[in-house]
C-alpha cells in the first residue's frame, strides 16, 4: 500500500516553561486518497503533531516520511521547497495576505514554485476559485471578503500546487455551521473527485465522524 | 533558487499599501542626504573661498634679499684669534642693498625654466601718502601689472578701474581702498606721495585696490615698476622681490631651496609662509565631516526604526509566507529589498534636494567689504559629494534593513500561527 505520510517513533519535548514530554512514540501513516481526522482534547498534542507533519517544526526525534521519502534532517531551504510543492495547509484563522487580492493570494505559492508560466498559474488559480465557487471574488482585496469566503480562498491557495496532502488545523473551528458544512463538503469532494489525501485536526465530532478514519489522541499518544 | 519577481512584487505591495511609513522613511533619508549635500557643498565652498583669499595673494616662491647680519663676523677671519673666545657686541646688519643682486638675469633664468608658469619682478618702496599736512606711512609696490594680472588674481581686487588703465598711464597708481577712504579720494583724483628721502611726486589715481584684508588695504598701493623706480631714483634693474608661480605647487619647497643656494638670495615657498594656515582649513574640513556623518547616521536609525515596526506588523504575513513554502532567505530578501528601495528613492531625492538647496544658497546675496569679488555665498559643486551621499544612503539603509530583516528570516512560523 502506498503511504503519502508515515511517521516512526516521533517524540517531542517542550523545554519551556518546564520540560514536558508532549508527543510519545507517535507512529502512524496516511494512505493515498485517505481522509483522516485527528481528534483529542486541548493539550493532547494534536496540533503539535500536525506542525511536525507539516515540516514547519523540526525540533523532534523519530522519522517522518512524505511519499516514502525521509524528510527528517533536511535543510530548512529544502523543507520550504517540500512544503511549497507537496503540502497544502489550511489554518483555523484564514491567514490570507490582506494587502493582496484574492487571486494574488492564491497564485503566490505557485509563483514561488515557478514551474509554470504566469498565464498558466493565473488560469489554474481561476480554476481552483471556480471549483470552490468563489471566482467572482478573484479581484477583491483579501481583507474585504467574509470569513467563510476567506477560508475557501485559503483552501484554493493550499491546492494551487496540486499537493500530495492537504493539512488543516481546525479549518472549521472559526466558522458557523453553514460554512463548516460547506468546507466539509469541499474536502469530501476533493477526496472523491481528485483523490486528494487529507489530514484534518478538529474538535468537531460531527465533522470527524464523517471522515474515513479518526485518529484519537490523548496525553501525547495515539489511542487505537 | 530565488524568484526575484515574486519577491519584488511582494515588497512593492508592502511599500505601496503602507504609503505613510514608506514616505516617512524615505523622507528621513532624503533630509539626511539633502542636508549632507547642502552642508558639505556650502562648508567646502566657504573653505575654498577663504583658502583662495590667502593663497592667491601668496606667490609659490618669493625671492628677496633679506637684511641680516653676516654669519661670520670679520674677527673670525683673523688668524691670530683663531683659538680665542671672541665676543662681539652690538652686531649690525651686513651692509647691503635691498635690491636683489642680478635681479633681471634671475628673472630671465626663471622665465626659461619649464616648471615655471610665470615670474614677475616687484619693487617695494616705503613711502608716505601726503594729504594736506597729514603724512600716512605705507608701501608702494611697483609691478609689471599685466604679468601680475595673468599670474595672480589681482584683477579681482581692483574694484574701480582696470589693470590696463594702470599700464597705460605713466604716473598712475592703484590706491588701497582703506587709504582712499581715509583721504577721501576717488578714481581720477591725484595723490601726492613722498619718498623717505623727501622727494614728492604727484600720482594719478587710475583705480582702487581692495584685497579684503584691512591691514593691506590701509597701507599698500600699486604702481608700474618703472614709475616706482623713477620715484626712488633707481635704475631699471632695481628690483626688490621676484614672485614665482609654478605649474605644480608641490615643487615649491624644493625649488625655493635650490634657487636660494644658486643665487645667494632668500627664497621662501608658499608652504613655509602658510604652514599654520593649512592646519586651520584641515580642522574646518574635519568639523564638516563630523556633522555630515552625524546627520547620515540619524537618517539610518530612522530607517531601522520603521522597518522594525513594519516587520512587527507583518509578523502574520511572514508566518503565512513561510508556511506556504517561502524560505527564510526569501522573507529576508523581501524586507531587504524594501529597505533598499527606500534608500535608493530617498537618497536620489536627497541628492536633488541638496542640489536645489545649494543652488538657492548660491543665489543668496552675500556682500561684504572684506571680499570684493564675492557677491553670493560660495558653493562647491563637487560630484564626489553626490557619489558619497548616494553611497552612504544605500549603505546605511542596507545596514538598517539587515538587522530587522534577519529577525524576520528567523521568525518561527509555528509560534506565530499557534499564537504562543
Amino acid at each position: 500500500m502506498d503511504f503519502v505520510l508515515e511517521t516512526k517513533n516521533i517524540n517531542k519535548y517542550f523545554e519551556k516553561p518546564v520540560k514536558f514530554h508532549v508527543l510519545k512514540d507517535i507512529s502512524f501513516s496516511i494512505k493515498k486518497g485517505e481522509f483522516a481526522s485527528i481528534m483529542g482534547k486541548s493539550g493532547s498534542g494534536k496540533s503539535t503533531l500536525l506542525y511536525i507533519l507539516s515540516t514547519m517544526d523540526t525540533d523532534y526525534t523519530g522519522e517522518l516520511f512524505l511519499n516514502n521519502e525521509l524528510i527528517t534532517g533536511q535543510k530548512h531551504s529544502k523543507l520550504s521547497q517540500i512544503r511549497n510543492k507537496n503540502i497544502g495547509f489550511v489554518f483555523q484563522f484564514h491567514y490570507l495576505l490582506s494587502e493582496f487580492s484574492v487571486l494574488e493570494n492564491v497564485m503566490l505559492p505557485a509563483k514561488k514554485l515557478a514551474e509554470k508560466s504566469l498565464a498558466e498559474i493565473e488560469h489554474d488559480a481561476m480554476e481552483k476559485l471556480r471549483m470552490l465557487d468563489i471566482e467572482k471574488l478573484a479581484h477583491q482585496r483579501a481583507s474585504r471578503i467574509s470569513g467563510g469566503e476567506k477560508q475557501r480562498v485559503a483552501i484554493a491557495r493550499a491546492l494551487i500546487n496540486n499537493p500530495s496532502i492537504l493539512m488543516g488545523d481546525e479549518p472549521t473551528g472559526n466558522l458557523d455551521s453553514h460554512n463548516s458544512e460547506n468546507v466539509f463538503s469541499i474536502f469530501k469532494r476533493l477526496k472523491e473527485e481528485e483523490g486528494l489525501s487529507l489530514l484534518i485536526v478538529t474538535h468537531d465530532e460531527d465533522f470527524a465522524k464523517r471522515t474515513d478514519r479518526i485518529i484519537q489522541m490523548e496525553d501525547g499518544r495515539i489511542l487505537d | 533558487m530565488i524568484n526575484w519577481r515574486v519577491i519584488l512584487n511582494i515588497a512593492k505591495t508592502h511599500l505601496l499599501t503602507k504609503m505613510k511609513s514608506t514616505v516617512t522613511a524615505s523622507l528621513g533619508v532624503t533630509f539626511g542626504i539633502g542636508a549632507y549635500i547642502t552642508l558639505v557643498s556650502f562648508m567646502t565652498g566657504l573653505n575654498e573661498m577663504l583658502d583662495s583669499l590667502i593663497l592667491n595673494q601668496t606667490p609659490h616662491i618669493h625671492i628677496y634679499n633679506e637684511i641680516e647680519p653676516s654669519e661670520k663676523q670679520p674677527i673670525a677671519l683673523y688668524q691670530e684669534f683663531e683659538d680665542a673666545f671672541n665676543v662681539v657686541n652690538s652686531i649690525k646688519p651686513k651692509q647691503s642693498q635691498k635690491k636683489i643682486h642680478n635681479g633681471l638675469p634671475i628673472l630671465n633664468y626663471l622665465k626659461k625654466d619649464k616648471k615655471v608658469y610665470g615670474a614677475t619682478p616687484q619693487l617695494r618702496a616705503q613711502i608716505f601718502y601726503l594729504s594736506g599736512s597729514i603724512e600716512l606711512g605705507g608701501n608702494l609696490v611697483g609691478v609689471d601689472i599685466m604679468e601680475e594680472a595673468r599670474l595672480s588674481n589681482i584683477d579681482d581686487y581692483i574694484v574701480e578701474g582696470t589693470a590696463q588703465d594702470l599700464k597705460n598711464s605713466e604716473n598712475g597708481i592703484l590706491l588701497g581702498a582703506g587709504l582712499a577712504k581715509k583721504m577721501s579720494l576717488k578714481e581720477g583724483d591725484r595723490v601726492q606721495v613722498s619718498t623717505i628721502k623727501g622727494d614728492v611726486f604727484p600720482l594719478k589715481i587710475v583705480g582702487i585696490y581692495q584685497s579684503g584684508i584691512a591691514d593691506i588695504d590701509n597701507i599698500q598701493s600699486y604702481a608700474n615698476l618703472k614709475t616706482v623706480q623713477r620715484i626712488l631714483g633707481e635704475a631699471q634693474n632695481y628690483v626688490t622681490d621676484i614672485n614665482v608661480k609654478l605649474y605644480d605647487i608641490n615643487e615649491a619647497t624644493a625649488m625655493a631651496s635650490s634657487l636660494g643656494k644658486k643665487f645667494q638670495v632668500k627664497a621662501t615657498s608658499i608652504n613655509e609662509a602658510n604652514a599654520q594656515f593649512e592646519t586651520g582649513s584641515n580642522i574646518r574640513n574635519l568639523i564638516t565631516y563630523a556633522v555630515s556623518i552625524t546627520l547620515l547616521i540619524v537618517a539610518g536609525f530612522g530607517i531601522y526604526n520603521i522597518l522594525n515596526m513594519l516587520i512587527y506588523e507583518k509578523m502574520k504575513d511572514i508566518a503565512i509566507l513561510k508556511a506556504t513554502g517561502f524560505s527564510g532567505t526569501d522573507v529576508q530578501l523581501i524586507f531587504m529589498s524594501q529597505a533598499m528601495i527606500i534608500g535608493a528613492v530617498g537618497g536620489i531625492l536627497g541628492l536633488f534636494v541638496g542640489f536645489v538647496l545649494s543652488k538657492l544658497i548660491d543665489n543668496v546675496a552675500f556682500e561684504t567689504e572684506a571680499l570684493p569679488t564675492i557677491t553670493t555665498y560660495p558653493i562647491n559643486y563637487n560630484i564626489w559629494y553626490y557619489i558619497i551621499g548616494i553611497s552612504f544612503a544605500l549603505i546605511s539603509t542596507f545596514v538598517a534593513g539587515w538587522l530587522p530583516s534577519n529577525k524576520a528570516k528567523r521568525i518561527d512560523p509555528v509560534r506565530i500561527i499557534r499564537g504562543t
